[in-house]
């Protein structure tokens, strides 16, 4: 009888399975890809409405430098929203890193490189402190982390003591303000950004070819060669015309090259390795992911040492870029960073969002301040139409998931 | 000739993706009769049934309804619910801190511009509650109420909407045999009372063909016969085979030669308390072992602490104050954590899969590695491709139907669930199974599949524990019983001596030595 099932099968099952498997890559394609094609089209209207000032290279250096730290902040903040937890306190510990660099630099004159890493020493401890409390005590991350927000905050202002510290040096700048070309080392070498653009577009190129060879080592559905071409040229062509455009102006920012590294880095973790997964599970299903022997505590913990990291280098990042540290540094920035990873398509409840996406999500809430200023919207405007933008997001994700099912 | 309530004719219902739930069904209900639908999980019943009742609203299905003299285009439940259609889901839908008359009119409150009106409410309630035989204070919180007890609050919530025709949805799935039989027993008292029309959803085919008066079996979303009590062939195997299309003639596969060996597996005086109720102990000095090919099952009631059992030495994922010994071929182990018990070689494959099994929102292939990724892992990094190749071979050893790994585990059946659940144990290649209710919920092809895993397994040397409250079950598959109640094992029976009887005995006998223990005091649930 079993026999018979099984005769059966095949000729039951097989058809609907490719008509099945296109007809859902496309509707997963639209899904993914959502946020991104949106943010093209705001790219385009705002391209139009501004005579084409918005991709300028001047103010695409501009664009990329301004937004960093919220970037590097969402990218902190999605495995957070991952575990399903929220971090509201990253605001403030930017805000209170800013003061630590500016207390020990400008007030004591110690130095730019140990200064970082205490400032990112305290960035982990500030991470373990509030990982502590979510993933042990089990106090809701949302009530841990407003307590931080304020705690921190109150420290910023202990430390400064209501005053702004600067300036700080040009080389703590660096990061934040200086380009490629600054580098002596590369100054020398002429179209060095473009450079790193062709060398980006190699190792992309490589990774393409080494993942679609092991794909027929281990036979599974590999695509078309055609396609594999066709994915490694877009690729080169992306990234060698950005490098090329960004020479027209200063060249590569150095922050870029941290954000890239950070979002390569990070997005191989979410998707490639055992810890990556066990974030999603432990969103998807706690008890699940604890019951397949999974240290969920531990798991929770690292994610939120890791946000008090990420908000440490935001923090580092800002002052430098203000060249200043001021008390009321990154007030609200938690809302927009939770917000870019939301706009991005991660799930309120866990378990759903990808690095890029709370990337692309972070550009289009960038682009759209950006286009708004130099249209000379006013900052109230901007506001409310942030708002409907992360709405309008995400009602679209949550109608596209029921129509999924 | 009787009238014909409702009448669904040629419905078909597809999903995105082209998946064709419903391939032109069709459905006459007597009024005042009690029509049973059956079928595999992912038959259509559920699908059907949601048609019918407006959640999936007209215009996404084709076919037509007639009910009661008319035609229905019900855009939402609420349009079925006027016509006095009321669906009762198999997860009950109480809202467990409000009290059972705040229940029964919730969404339905008895109240005047705005304000409700507590007298009205609470008499009517009892009016209901009456007609349902539930003997509680209207104003107690659900929750302090058993799952037989909510499902009369369920019930009563139906007849506050003078419900004509009552869809019930696995109803007697998680209750015991006394309360499912008097469950039955009010359907068939509010048929004979109040004329009420009932469609019940079932695995249970004992109960079934008890009462219902038609049989309609669906099989892969299309309707195959239709039964009539007095005239057709009404037996449990002739519903089998109306269901999978073929006669299962022995529900229970012989295992063949397989030679018991060695104990691998041991448990002295484990004793866990109850992370609830301090001082109450969950499970008392237990004793028992495993040996190498065998397969024990532990039977007792709801509640008897066989979750418990199993979950505490699954590396204390229950209770506190753990104590006893657990010994692996002879020797003593300490396990602390669900990781030690894996590292171990002990696997728990639980009863809740939506709750603490899968990870609803992940597909086939992460939720058949999750436990075992390490072992796909180079310094911490996956090998994606190898994860895929084990997903494919899993899926096709344990025949899970599903149109491919990259299925979210959220869409699957009930069967094909469990059978992912498995996938990734038997991946993790245990030493000691422990399996909690494997079957619940699945329908008789795959819980037949399922009984043939547990031979394998045992076959290929894994000491298999099957807990389970289906008698038969129990006694189908095991080579050895022990007979759980009130947290203590009760009796342990060979194949030869276990008999539905001698369990039930096992448990009656405890029961007694229990109350006279206590005085004859009566013991609480």
């Amino acid at each position: 009888m079993m026999n018979e099932k099984k005769a059966a099968d095949p000729a039951a099952t097989k058809p609907p399975v490719k008509d099945w498997l296109n007809k859902e890559f496309l509707f997963t394609a639209v899904h993914e890809y959502a946020m991104f094609i949106a943010l093209i089209l705001i790219a385009i209207f705002f391209q139009w409405r501004t005579d084409g000032v918005l991709l300028q290279p001047i103010n695409i250096s501009k664009l990329i430098m301004q937004n960093s730290y919220i970037l590097i902040l969402a990218i902190g903040m999605l495995p957070c929203i991952l575990t399903g937890d929220i971090d509201l306190s990253v605001g403030s510990v930017l805000a209170v890193i800013g003061a630590i660099a500016g207390t020990l630099i400008v007030n004591m004159g110690m130095g730019v490189g140990v200064t970082t890493v205490i400032c990112l020493a305290v960035g982990l401890l500030i991470g373990a402190w509030q990982g502590f409390w979510v993933a042990f005590v089990r106090v809701p991350s949302f009530i841990v982390t407003l307590g931080g927000m304020l705690l921190f905050r109150g420290m910023t202002m202990v430390i400064l003591d209501g005053n702004t510290l600067s300036p700080f040096p040009t080389s703590y700048q660096f990061v934040a303000q200086r380009f490629l070309s600054d580098v002596p080392m590369f100054a020398a070498i002429p179209y060095s950004t473009i450079l790193i653009g062709v060398l980006v577009a190699v190792f992309c190129a490589y990774l393409e070819l080494r993942d679609y060879q092991q794909k027929i080592e281990y036979n599974v559905p590999a695509g078309t060669r055609t396609a594999l071409i066709a994915r490694i040229a877009a690729i080169a062509f992306v990234s060698v015309f950005s490098t090329y455009w960004l020479t027209q102006f200063k060249g590569l920012p150095i922050v870029l090259i941290l954000l890239a590294f950070l979002i390569a880095f990070y997005s191989f973790i979410c998707r490639r390795t055992v810890f990556g997964r066990h974030v999603y599970a432990l969103g998807g299903n706690e008890r699940a992911t604890q019951l397949s022997g999974i240290k969920t505590k531990w798991v929770r913990f690292i994610v939120f040492v890791n946000m008090g990291l990420m908000a440490a280098v935001a923090g580092l990042v800002f002052s430098a870029r203000l060249n200043c540290a001021a008390p009321s540094a990154g007030t609200g920035f938690e809302l927009d960073a939770i917000a870019a990873c939301y706009i991005g398509g991660a799930s309120a409840t866990g378990g759903v969002g990808t690095i890029v996406g709370a990337v692309v999500g972070g550009l289009v809430m960038g682009v759209l301040n950006n286009g708004m200023s130099i249209l000379g919207i006013g900052i109230d405007w901007q506001q409310g139409i942030k708002g409907l933008v992360l709405l309008a997001a995400v009602a679209f994700d949550i109608y596209n998931q029921r129509n999924k099912r | 000739m009787p009238k014909i309530l409702l009448e669904m004719k040629e419905i078909v219902k597809e999903f995105a993706g082209g998946v064709r739930a419903l391939d032109r069904v069709n459905i006459q209900v007597e009024e005042g009769s009690i029509h049973a639908l059956v079928g595999e999980n992912g038959a259509g019943k559920s699908t059907l049934m949601n048609v019918l009742s407006g959640i999936y609203p007209y215009g996404s299905y084709e076919g037509s309804i007639a009910y009661d003299g008319g035609e229905c285009r019900f855009a939402t439940i609420r349009d079925s619910e006027a016509r006095g259609i009321v669906i009762i889901h198999q997860e009950l839908a109480l809202i467990p801190y409000l009290s059972i008359m705040e229940n029964i009119f919730l969404g339905n409150e008895q109240a005047v511009h705005g304000f409700i009106n507590w007298g009205k409410c609470r008499r009517e309630a009892i009016k209901l509650m009456e007609r349902v035989g539930l003997n509680e204070l209207p104003d107690l919180p659900v929750n302090k109420l058993g799952v037989g007890k909510q499902q009369l609050v369920e019930i009563a919530k139906a007849l506050s909407k003078n419900v004509k025709l009552l869809i019930l949805d696995e109803p007697t799935a998680s209750l015991n045999d006394d309360d499912s039989q008097k469950l039955l027993d009010l359907i068939c008292e509010l048929r004979e009372k109040w004329g009420m029309t009932a469609i019940i959803i079932s695995h249970k085919l004992n109960e079934i063909t008890q009462i219902a008066d038609r049989i309609t079996v669906l099989r892969d979303g299309k309707t195959i016969e239709t039964l009539e009590k007095g005239k057709d062939d009404f037996t449990e195997d002739r519903i089998i085979r109306g269901m999978v299309g073929r006669a299962i003639t022995d529900r229970y596969p012989a295992r063949g030669e397989c030679p018991v060996g060695d104990v691998v597996f041991e448990v002295k005086n484990w004793n866990v308390e109850s992370p609830y109720i301090v001082g109450k102990m969950a499970v008392k000095d237990v004793n028992f072992y495993v040996r190498r090919g065998e397969v024990v099952g532990i039977a007792g009631l709801m509640g008897a602490g066989r979750t418990e059992l199993a979950m505490s030495l699954f590396g204390k994922a229950y209770g506190r104050n753990i104590t006893g010994q657990i010994f692996k071929n002879g020797e003593e182990i300490k396990i602390n954590s669900v990781s030690d018990a894996i590292r171990h070689g002990i696997a728990y494959v639980t009863e809740d899969r939506k709750g603490s099994g899968l990870v609803l929102i992940e597909s086939i292939r992460e939720n058949t590695t999750l436990p075992t990724l390490p072992r796909l892992a180079d310094r911490g990094i996956i090998n994606l491709h190898r994860e895929v190749r084990v997903a494919e071979k899993y899926m096709d050893k344990l025949h899970i139907k599903a149109p491919g790994i990259y299925q979210k585990t959220g869409n699957l059946s009930g069967g094909n669930q469990q059978k992912v659940m498995l996938a990734r144990w038997i991946y993790a290649d245990p030493d000691v199974l422990i399996l909690d209710e494997p079957t619940r919920g699945i329908d008789v092809g795959a819980k037949y599949e399922i009984y043939c895993i547990i031979n394998e397994l045992a076959k290929a040397g894994k000491s298999v524990i099957v807990i389970s409250s289906e008698l038969p079950e129990v006694l189908g598959v095991s080579d050895r019983i022990y007979v759980m109640n009130e947290g203590r094992f009760v009796g342990e029976l060979s194949r030869e001596d276990a008999s539905q009887e001698s369990v039930m005995r096992c448990i009656m006998q405890s029961n007694t030595q229990q109350s006279e223990a206590n005085g004859g005091k009566k013991n609480d649930e």
